[in-house]
């Protein structure tokens, strides 16, 4: 772990300078960006706003890069934000906020049990398996709530929307909780490696000796229980379930953020900080372009051309260029 | 026969669930209700149909809703706005959509990117394009719009086939004969099976890669242009989500995901089975519209599932890796 942590600056350079570079054009849009102060024990500004709005995306890249290390995808996981904040929304009537909480979080898992058993044993495509649940999941939370937004006003699930820690508003705290806690599962034993080689030959890892299926279950499973987590912040933001409307297209602003960081849709070699600082990008973007006053629905334009960057960036053939252009420099 | 067994399960799905809902509601098989699926259908079809050849070659395309309302969009503010002559605004807008297309293909092909995420960057791209151009919901009063309604085929029994309806079974048609009488469409299969083997055949791979996503793009425009028929506006928010409607479709229809496999007779049925549960739903009342997405989702996975064995026989075991992506 010790070892990562200190190759990650450098492997991470073009990630950590497009961020910097993306918040110092939101400073120039917006001079008031780095202003912080202290209000009722929270810290408030348009920089604290960038990490709490980018939570959510934030915490489902974490699983989304696992999932994407095992050369696999997860299209479901905003239908499955949606079933777990309506899983807590409606058990906190009538029930304690702990049971609503491990009852959406073991309704996370299950669903990415169920991505993985498709996935592992069945065998199915990553993209159509987890299509499935996308797009019965919408069904299946309209079916919890039914068909209604159900609001609630339990004040202590609104706290891990509207909370705060030590001065940190409670869905950052929870995300990097969950990055330290990513980062120590995989990172501190050797699953991290195995779900890269898994996603690099999985046939070859298989006749290594490691149990590919099990990996990447857990791979899947680790991916829902964090879509659960952001189900349950998004839905304690706005004190309530919008079957709907909950995580909509988030599985795509993931698998980008994911892009983003530097992991490969092939596969392989996987980075959980910079996916995070991926998704944060996003939200610096999107929180960019709206203290810029320019229309919002610029967003999908800007966030498009910076996909067609980071691609052409990571495509093979480019990749043999940049290779031959370090090669002319060191020589 | 073994290919063509999903095909049939599909069919057979379909017939039945057609003949339990006529034993369940006397006025159910009329021309009225069949006439009605093919209308309220009619633009999903016709994306189907350039998603078959998609799918059918190994690849994806997340852009076709977006494309949609683009063309809608576009076409509201050309015609109502720019006071264009309907005719030059589709063919204006069918072009930008065959660029659209070979620009994601030359994407695919030249930069060896992966389908899913070149389309999901079309996706944004061409949903951001509508939303620049405007975002509120525009009318279309042209003349034209309101001519069309007088070539509704009218069936005994009471039917009415509208126009549209007419274009999606004729794009089935054209889109069956492409894919299994022509050698694009070979090409198409053979590209399914296996990119490299397809190079080392002689086939050109880049004009096919290019042509298929041109054909995907233009059938979404043309369907915008059905679809601004259907509801006489423009829209950027018009037909989201319509991408995995449309994959569904296809794959309820018996088409491998992994591509080389399917049949442009199965992705009809496989439309008309989505439309035999909205309606279904309608007829019962008391259902909501959520167990439209629930079944949907549960075909999606029994077909899949019915996939995968006859795929396990076909093969010798252990050829499948776990979280393979073709």
């Amino acid at each position: 772990m010790t070892v990562m942590s200190f190759r990650m600056p450098r492997t991470g350079t073009p990630q950590i300078l497009a961020f910097l570079a993306i918040l110092l054009a939101d400073r120039l849009v917006s001079p008031q960006f780095f202003d912080l102060r202290l209000q009722d024990g929270r810290l408030f500004g348009s920089l604290v706003d960038v990490f709490n709005r980018g939570a959510p995306v934030a915490l489902l890249s974490l699983g989304m890069v696992l999932v994407i290390a095992t050369r696999g995808i997860d299209l479901s996981v905003g239908a499955v934000m949606a079933i777990a904040g309506a899983v807590a929304a409606s058990l906190v009537h009538g029930h304690s906020v702990a049971f609503a909480l491990a009852a959406a979080l073991g309704v996370g898992l299950l669903c990415g049990l169920w991505n993985g058993f498709l996935v592992a044993v069945l065998r199915i495509q990553p993209i159509v398996a987890t299509l499935i649940l996308m797009v019965a999941g919408r069904g299946i939370a309209q079916l919890i709530t039914e068909g209604r937004i159900v609001t609630f006003s339990s004040a202590s699930l609104a706290w891990f929307g509207n909370g705060s820690v030590l001065g940190v508003p409670t869905p950052v705290a929870i995300t990097l909780g969950m990055l330290l806690l990513t980062l120590l599962l995989v990172r501190g034993t050797a699953l991290g490696v195995l779900i890269e080689a898994t996603g690099a030959n999985a046939r070859a890892s298989e006749l290594a000796g490691i149990g590919t299926s099990a990996v990447t279950i857990a791979a899947y499973a680790w991916c829902g229980l964090c879509a659960g987590v952001a189900g349950v912040i998004s839905a304690a933001d706005i004190l309530g379930a919008d079957a709907n409307n909950a995580g909509l297209w988030l599985e795509l602003d993931a698998i980008l953020a994911v892009v983003i960081g530097g992991t490969s849709l092939f596969g392989g070699r996987f980075s959980l900080i910079l996916a995070v600082l991926g998704a944060l990008t996003i939200q610096a973007m999107n929180t960019g372009i709206l203290l810029s006053g320019y229309r919002p629905e610029l967003n999908l334009v800007v966030k498009a051309v910076v996909v067609i960057a980071v691609l052409l960036l990571q495509s093979p053939r480019l990749a043999g260029l940049g290779i031959w252009l370090n090669r002319k420099r060191t020589t | 026969m073994r290919r063509l067994l999903p095909v049939l399960v599909t069919t057979a799905v379909f017939v039945v669930g057609f003949m339990l809902c006529s034993l369940q509601f006397p006025h159910f098989a009329s021309t009225r209700v069949v006439a009605n699926f093919l209308t309220d259908n009619a633009f999903l079809g016709i994306v189907a149909v350039g998603m078959t050849f998609v799918i059918i070659s190994g690849g994806i395309d997340l852009s076709v809703g977006s494309v949609i309302g683009f063309t809608t969009v576009f076409l509201a503010i050309a015609i109502e706005r720019l006071g264009m002559s309907p005719w030059a605004a589709f063919a204006i807008v069918l072009v930008i959509c065959l660029l659209f297309g070979a620009a994601m293909g030359a994407a695919i092909h030249y930069f060896e990117m992966p389908p899913f995420i070149v389309t999901l960057a079309g996706m944004f791209l061409a949903r951001g394009a509508a939303f620049m151009i405007s975002t509120e919901s525009i009318p279309i009063n042209a003349p034209l719009y309101t001519d069309i309604d007088r070539l509704t085929i009218h069936l005994p029994g009471g039917g009415r086939l509208p126009l549209i309806a007419d274009i999606m079974l004729a794009v089935f048609a054209v889109g069956g004969v492409l894919l299994h009488f022509t050698r694009f469409g070979t090409n198409v299969y053979a590209l399914g099976g296996s990119r490299q083997s397809t190079a080392l055949m002689g086939v050109r791979v880049a004009p096919t890669i290019i042509r298929i996503y041109m054909l995907s793009s233009l059938l979404a425009g043309l369907s915008g242009i059905v679809f601004s028929f259907y509801t006489s506006a423009g829209y950027a928010l018009s037909a989201v989500g319509v991408e995995l409607d449309t994959i569904a479709a296809v794959v309820i229809g018996g088409t491998l995901l992994t591509g080389g496999a399917g049949y442009m007779f199965g992705t009809f049925m496989g439309l008309m089975i989505q439309g035999l549960i909205q309606t279904y739903i309608t007829f019962d009342g008391t259902l909501s519209s959520w167990w439209t997405k629930i079944v949907t989702g549960f075909l999606l996975f029994a077909f899949i599932a019915l996939q995968q064995i006859l795929v396990r026989f076909a093969k010798r075991p252990a050829t499948v890796v776990a979280g393979a992506v073709p």
